[in-house]
């Protein structure tokens, strides 16, 4: 057994304020050296980075409802890195190395689950989009292969290998896939930077941006004003309308994603397994539940309602690649905002704002770049705008310039 | 045969109906109408589950199906709920997820290690050293879960209808049952939806009055108008299951999915009745007062071995009378309160000779070790809020009956947005801010009084008919005094086990420490404590916690709040959702040909189409032999899942010109033109064929993925565009063949053609319409795979008699009818480009030799700006042609092209060419090397790099000369 947690058995009330995660509420400063707008993953990942490799720890994070409450804690957890292009491999091959050694980094838990990703082709027009996928993978040192229908059966023995009128064909087998406890990493993230002095401010919502000669000077919140030297906007599904207070817009147009998740049940699947041409994916968490995601509602809302047509469809494909789960019982459904792209990439980087940076267009890609966002973030607060190459393919110029990262092709399901 | 209470009691079983039954491997006495769980109890068994963390015993607490503690294993499948499965219909269950038997579970240990594993105890260990976790991961998902999945259920037949209705009453206890009745009274059709067996919910089970005669008969009048009323549809055993967007509702019947659309719905939900937390508040024999009520009412249900009730309201009290008349000996009733509301409750139980302990609590239930359940009670007085003094009686007893209040069932109307405060005054969460035509009814609403209930339901009847326009009655009075919440039931214990969330294992301390680590909001505390993530979604955990969450940061209950509901609320089988599961196919009007001639299929989008004619086996041969007879005689190919789009107007070709990139205006009649779309990014998204029948009229292709895309383009920019232009789909209504090969024109012509073929008089990329073999046709010369061929587009209803005529008319050419397979190589030789192969999601014109038809003399067209930039701009990347001799490794489609170890392109298509002997293929390169003569590096399997020769495209008949002949 654990020592830490012989410490807790063996003490009758351990003090339990002592190794706190997280502060309690603190008052805002009139000044920080840097304001980030958005207290999810990637907020308090960059805080974190920040404090830790660049000394900066004057720093806020505010959030408006409670950490991690946003996309950090509707997403579906999945992390890989299975891209179609150069910079999209590149980028988050860094993110899944950094998630690998978190939970030590972080001393955190975050149950970092590498059991794979399994993606189906349906078509040979599948087929030949994986091959380049897996080779594209293979030259930035990430572990994809093509394997045959047989191999898959092999794989996952509880798969429908012949689901009515799309019988599969062959998957992407990526070892590399992953899950983790989403929640844990905003928390471990949270904990590392305030332990360093960063101030997490809950419950502190961002109504304004100062701007004095095209240069941001401060932000306006419901507990008052703050002075700044810089500003970093992470704030998935609400990018654009908080652009919009900076004064300038973003190509993003924000659908909901719905997901699901069933009674929990012992373990039968490893893998996550998904299908683009079935608009699904499943995988079973470390509690034994099945999550069920799948493609985006065909309309822009800024609204997490649950729909039952959505439902409906997503269900039927994953009964159809798993049958006897229609035995299986529904536990809950929910739904988050997703920053949608043209191009399914996200938007890093500069704004039109001097001293604004952007991390923004995060889709439904956003959790598993976490780690990188922070880091490479970090560096671009701290150089004082310098674009780190990892991130310069993803600027908000790019639009303009028709340089577009093209990720539709290696989403999970078509949005 | 099991000892039941006599009647009246017992309104679902028959008496002499048993059942053979067997729970967990041991014979199971039961009568017809019993639930697993009833059964169990009846026999005297409370223990039916292991708790998910610890494995301590469980046994109901609801008997309705609202908690996780009755979760058991059927033959197909995991988790479900004993007291509602109807033990006719599963007669065989077990227990699940223990090790060794449900008395002797081996995992039970864990229970005495709780204190090692204090709450979110797996985020603080298991990781270190760096590596361990994946080890310890494998141990806890063994652990985690709960039933096991039976992987061999095959689905069962579940299918779905539409239902509609003017107001649909969800819940028919007294609430739902009034409302229902006025609304039909007041002329709206009304659907009342009820989970149970029977109409009357609380009515069914609850006494309401000391004296419960009048009670009984004035539901019986109202059960009965409600049943026999014209205009009110009854749908008992059915559970709306959700409230989606104006007032859309699933509700599961049977193996049926309604999907109701009510212009109004009345939430007469009910509530759910609350535990009190005390130490070992979770042993079987513990349980809700209205679970006792529904064994004693429902099932006859007798238990033995005495009974304490603990009494947070009047409710409990009434609890105490009904048990004591069915004959159950009360050991005690205990009161949190310093006395029950109604001073006539005390009198009544003194009179029965009942011992009653006022302002106090049981703190402590204890367990038998033989039966794993509920022994006896200790009894402390309360000194103040949660705070107990002295032990004032120990009484022994199989069972206790609790009420600390009752929690709306909040679900469906907070799914509609309805939010939860907290009524400091009540010590109770009450709903507010529900959308227009959703109303409440009933004790969701926060009444209690059976008067109160029924006036308010027929409120919310008057609401809903207000709503539609059908009334304008004003709502009568409704007043409830009654006070059914105490405001702490929360007695911690220092050696704990105060269970706060049983389907989680959560105690008093759990919730109070997750506070204490920083995670403050109650939606941190869920997310790091679990609180209300299993399985009976908190419909028991969310007061109790939030008044912990609460007190321990400092903060009102309502600044706290509950979690947010989520469809579903109950759980629901995936199979009612995923429905019949209909999977739309197409195939071609000469599908059966192409099965008689040894078709092989391949999926092209909804469609099927022939690969390849022949044994599976032999694949290359039958690809090449159906190659060489349409380069060296002739060959038809079935072309029908092309879309075929209708554009018809005087502005057809101002249109066409607009939204093509090519120029249309000018387009003879009797000609084609090739037809490019792009998107307003620059895109090439599609091609076709444009023919031009007159002025007004043109008949354009589409690829057979890409039409239904297409088509709504068109009608996209038609409605910003405004011109008088008619477009149509005209896929299905069209099929289409194609004949090509030198010996093509000859096949035509003993078809018996009513056009003139010859070379001058129909050249190439000419249309003409006219009577082919007797069939009204539309004839293209196009020369996709590079021969002489055309292209006959005939009413689908003749294509397959024109089929028929084609391959006789062609044996004496030895006429062979070619696939998919056939048709790629043929077009790759002739360096066409198969757009959604070739090009991806990136590509534009300039990088696929499309240039030439992107007429820039024309004054727009969709994507002219994109693709105008784009074309200033440097190139990145040239689809090229390659070679490759027939010795090298064959490069794959998706293969990279690799330059000074950087990824440059890659490979859309590559074949062995039979005609040029030789592997070709089309390749995304670096426009440096996209000359003729130039090589490329590409890696193919294995890593394997080899250097392909450039070449001009086509690779087949340059001159393009066959094609014209």
């Amino acid at each position: 057994m654990p020592f830490l947690l012989l410490k807790f058995g063996l003490n009758k009330d351990y003090p339990f304020e002592q190794i706190a995660d997280l502060p309690g509420p603190t008052d805002l400063k009139s000044h920080y050296d840097v304001v980030i707008i958005g207290g999810g993953g990637h907020g308090v990942a960059t805080a974190y980075y920040l404090a830790k490799y660049h000394g900066i720890t004057n720093i806020a994070v505010l959030e408006k409802a409670y950490l991690g409450g946003g996309n950090t804690a509707r997403n579906t957890a999945v992390i890989r890195s299975n891209y179609l292009t150069s910079a999209g491999v590149r980028f988050y091959t860094e993110s899944v190395k950094l998630y690998e050694r978190l939970s030590n980094e972080f001393d955190f838990n975050i149950m970092y689950s590498q059991r794979g990703q399994l993606t189906l082709a349906h078509t040979d027009a599948t087929v030949r989009a994986f091959r380049q996928r897996a080779e594209v993978n293979k030259h930035f040192g990430g572990r994809t292969e093509l394997i045959d229908r047989q191999a898959v059966g092999e794989l996952v023995p509880s798969l429908n290998l012949d689901p009515t009128g799309a019988p599969i064909l062959a998957g992407l087998w990526h070892l590399d896939g992953a899950t983790a406890r989403h929640d844990a990493v905003a928390w471990g993230y949270a904990k590392g930077a305030t332990q360093r002095g960063v101030d997490l401010h809950q419950l502190t919502e961002v109504t304004g941006v100062d701007i004095e000669a095209g240069r941001v000077t401060g932000v306006q919140t419901n507990r008052g004003k703050v002075s700044c030297g810089c500003v970093v906007q992470a704030v998935s599904g609400l990018s654009a309308d908080v652009s919009k207070m900076a004064g300038f817009p973003l190509p993003i147009v924000a659908y909901p994603l719905q997901a699901m998740v069933t009674q929990p049940v012992k373990p039968f699947l490893d893998p996550h397994v998904s299908s683009s041409a079935l608009h699904c994916y499943v995988h079973q968490t470390s509690r034994g539940e099945i999550v069920i995601g799948g493609g985006s509602d065909p309309y822009p809302l800024y609204g997490t309602r649950s729909t039952l047509e959505l439902k409906e469809g997503l269900i039927a494909s994953a009964v159809e690649m798993f049958p006897f789960m229609s035995q299986m019982r529904l536990m809950r459904q929910w739904a988050g905002i997703t920053d949608m792209t043209s191009d399914y990439s996200p938007i890093m980087g500069l704004s039109p704002v001097e001293n604004y940076y952007l991390d923004a267009g995060w889709g439904t890609w956003g959790f598993k770049a976490t780690p990188i966002c922070g880091v490479t973030l970090a560096e671009l607060v701290a150089s004082g705008g310098k674009v780190p190459d990892l991130i310069a393919p993803f600027s908000l110029d790019r639009f303009d310039a028709f340089r577009q990262v093209n990720e539709t092709g290696a989403t999970a399901a078509s949005h | 045969m099991t000892e039941r209470l006599p009647l009246p009691y017992g309104s679902r079983i028959k008496r002499d109906a048993l059942v053979s039954a067997r729970f967990d491997g041991r014979e199971l006495p039961a009568l017809e109408g019993d639930t697993v769980a009833s059964a169990l109890v009846a026999s005297g068994q409370w223990v039916i589950s292991r708790s998910f963390k610890y494995h301590r015993p469980r046994g109901p607490l609801t008997m309705a199906g609202q908690d996780a503690n009755t979760l058991v294993q059927t033959p197909a499948a995991p988790n479900r709920l004993a007291d509602e499965l109807p033990i006719t219909d599963y007669p065989e269950t077990t227990a699940q997820n223990i090790s060794g038997t449900l008395m002797a579970d081996r995992n039970a240990i864990i229970d005495w290690f709780g204190r090692f594993l204090p709450v979110g105890f797996y985020y603080r260990a298991f990781y270190k050293p760096f590596g361990v976790w994946h080890w310890w991961e494998r141990m806890i998902r063994k652990a985690a879960g709960l039933g096991v999945a039976n992987l061999s259920a095959s689905p069962r037949y579940q299918d779905k209808q539409y239902l509609f209705c003017d107001v649909a009453v969800v819940g028919a206890g007294p609430a739902g049952l009034s409302a229902a009745l006025k609304a039909a009274e007041g002329g709206a059709s009304v659907l009342l939806i009820d989970e149970q067996s029977e109409l009357g919910g609380s009515l069914t089970y609850h006494r309401f009055a000391i004296d419960s005669s009048a009670v009984r008969s004035e539901a019986e009048t109202l059960i009965a108008n409600v049943a026999s009323h014209p205009r009110i549809k009854v749908l008992t055993h059915a559970l709306c299951n959700g409230w989606f967007t104006d007032h859309y509702l699933p509700v599961i019947h049977g193996d049926r999915l309604f999907k109701v659309r009510a212009k109004s719905c009345v939430l007469a939900t009910g509530s759910s009745e609350q535990h009190v937390v005390f130490r070992n508040n979770d042993l079987p024999g513990v349980v809700l007062c209205s679970a006792l009520e529904r064994l004693i009412n429902h099932y006859a249900v007798g238990p033995q071995g005495g009974l304490v009730v603990l009494a947070g309201n009047d409710q409990a009290w009434m609890t105490a009378l009904t048990a004591a008349e069915a004959g159950l000996s009360v050991a005690a009733v205990v009161d949190l309160r310093d006395a029950p509301d109604d001073a006539a409750l005390l009198a009544e139980a003194n009179a029965r000779g009942m011992t009653v302990h006022i302002g106090a609590t049981v703190y402590t239930a204890r367990r038998s070790a033989e039966s794993q359940s509920l022994s006896g009670v200790d009894i402390h007085r309360i000194d103040a809020q949660g705070e107990v003094g002295e032990l004032i009686a120990q009484h022994d007893c199989a069972v206790l009956a609790m009420s600390a209040g009752f929690m709306p069932a909040y679900q469906l109307a907070c799914q509609a947005g309805a939010k939860l405060d907290y009524d400091d005054d009540r010590a109770a969460f009450t709903l507010s801010g529900l959308p227009a035509g959703l109303l409440l009814a009933g004790s969701v609403n926060s009444t209690h009084s059976l008067d109160a209930v029924l006036a308010d339901g027929r409120n919310a009847a008057r609401a809903a008919l207000r709503s539609m326009g059908m009334t304008t009655d004003v709502d009568e009075s409704v007043t409830c005094a009654a006070q059914v919440n105490h405001p702490w039931p929360l007695f911690p214990h220092p050696k704990g086990r105060e269970f706060v969330d049983f389907d989680e294992d959560l105690q008093i301390k759990d919730i109070v420490n997750a506070t204490r680590l920083g995670y403050r909001d109650v939606q941190l505390v869920k997310r790091y404590s679990t609180v209300g993530m299993g399985p009976s979604q908190g419909r028991h955990a969310a007061l109790p916690t939030a008044r912990l969450v609460a007190k321990a940061t400092v903060r009102t209950v309502s600044e706290t709040g509950v979690t947010t509901a989520r469809p579903p609320v109950k759980p629901e089988a995936l199979g009612h959702i995923a429905g019949r599961r209909l999977h739309p196919h197409r195939h071609s009007a000469i599908a059966d040909r192409h099965d008689a001639a040894g078709a092989q299929w391949m999926p092209a989008g909804l469609w099927g189409r022939p690969a390849f004619y022949g044994e599976p086996d032999d694949k290359p041969r039958h690809v090449a032999e159906e190659v060489t007879a349409v380069r060296t005689g002739v060959g038809v190919i079935d072309v029908s899942t092309l879309g075929g789009i209708e554009l018809r107007g005087v502005d057809a070709a101002e249109f066409m010109n607009s939204f093509y990139t090519y120029g249309f205006l000018k387009q003879p009649v009797g000609r084609t033109r090739y037809a490019v779309v792009v998107s307003e990014q620059g895109v090439v998204i599609d091609d076709g064929v444009a023919a031009r029948l007159a002025e007004d009229h043109y008949y354009v292709t589409a690829t057979t993925g890409g039409v239904d895309r297409v088509y709504r383009e068109m009608l996209r920019w038609n409605a910003q565009w405004r011109l008088s232009v008619d477009i149509a789909n005209v896929t299905a209504a069209f099929s289409a063949i194609n004949i090509a090969g030198p010996d093509s024109r000859a096949v035509l012509q003993a078809l018996g053609c009513s056009i003139d073929l010859s070379a001058d008089a129909f050249p190439y990329l000419g249309f003409r319409v006219g009577d082919v073999a007797g069939i009204p046709a539309r004839l293209m010369r196009v020369g996709f795979v590079g021969e002489l061929g055309y292209e006959l587009h005939v009413p689908s209803l003749f294509a397959g008699a024109l089929w028929d005529a084609v391959m006789e008319a062609g044996a004496q050419w030895h006429i062979k009818p070619f696939g998919v397979e056939a048709q790629r190589l043929l077009r790759l030789e002739k360096g066409h480009i198969i757009v959604g192969q070739d090009t991806d999601g990136m590509t534009h014109p300039g990088e696929v030799g499309l240039d030439w038809a992107m007429n820039r003399t024309k004054h727009d067209f969709v994507g002219r700006r994109s693709v105008d930039i784009l074309a200033a701009s440097a190139p990145i990347r040239q689809l090229v042609g390659f070679s490759l001799d027939l010795e090298a490794p064959k490069p794959l489609e998706g293969h990279l092209v690799i330059k000074e170890g950087d990824i440059v392109g890659n490979v859309t298509s590559c074949e062995i060419s039979p005609t040029l002997n030789q592997i070709i293929g089309l390749a995304y390169a670096q426009p440096d090397d996209a000359n003729p003569g130039d090589l490329i590096a590409i890696r193919t399997e294995g890593g394997v790099l080899v250097q392909a020769r450039v070449e001009a495209l086509p690779f087949y008949d340059p001159d393009n000369a066959r094609q014209a002949l």
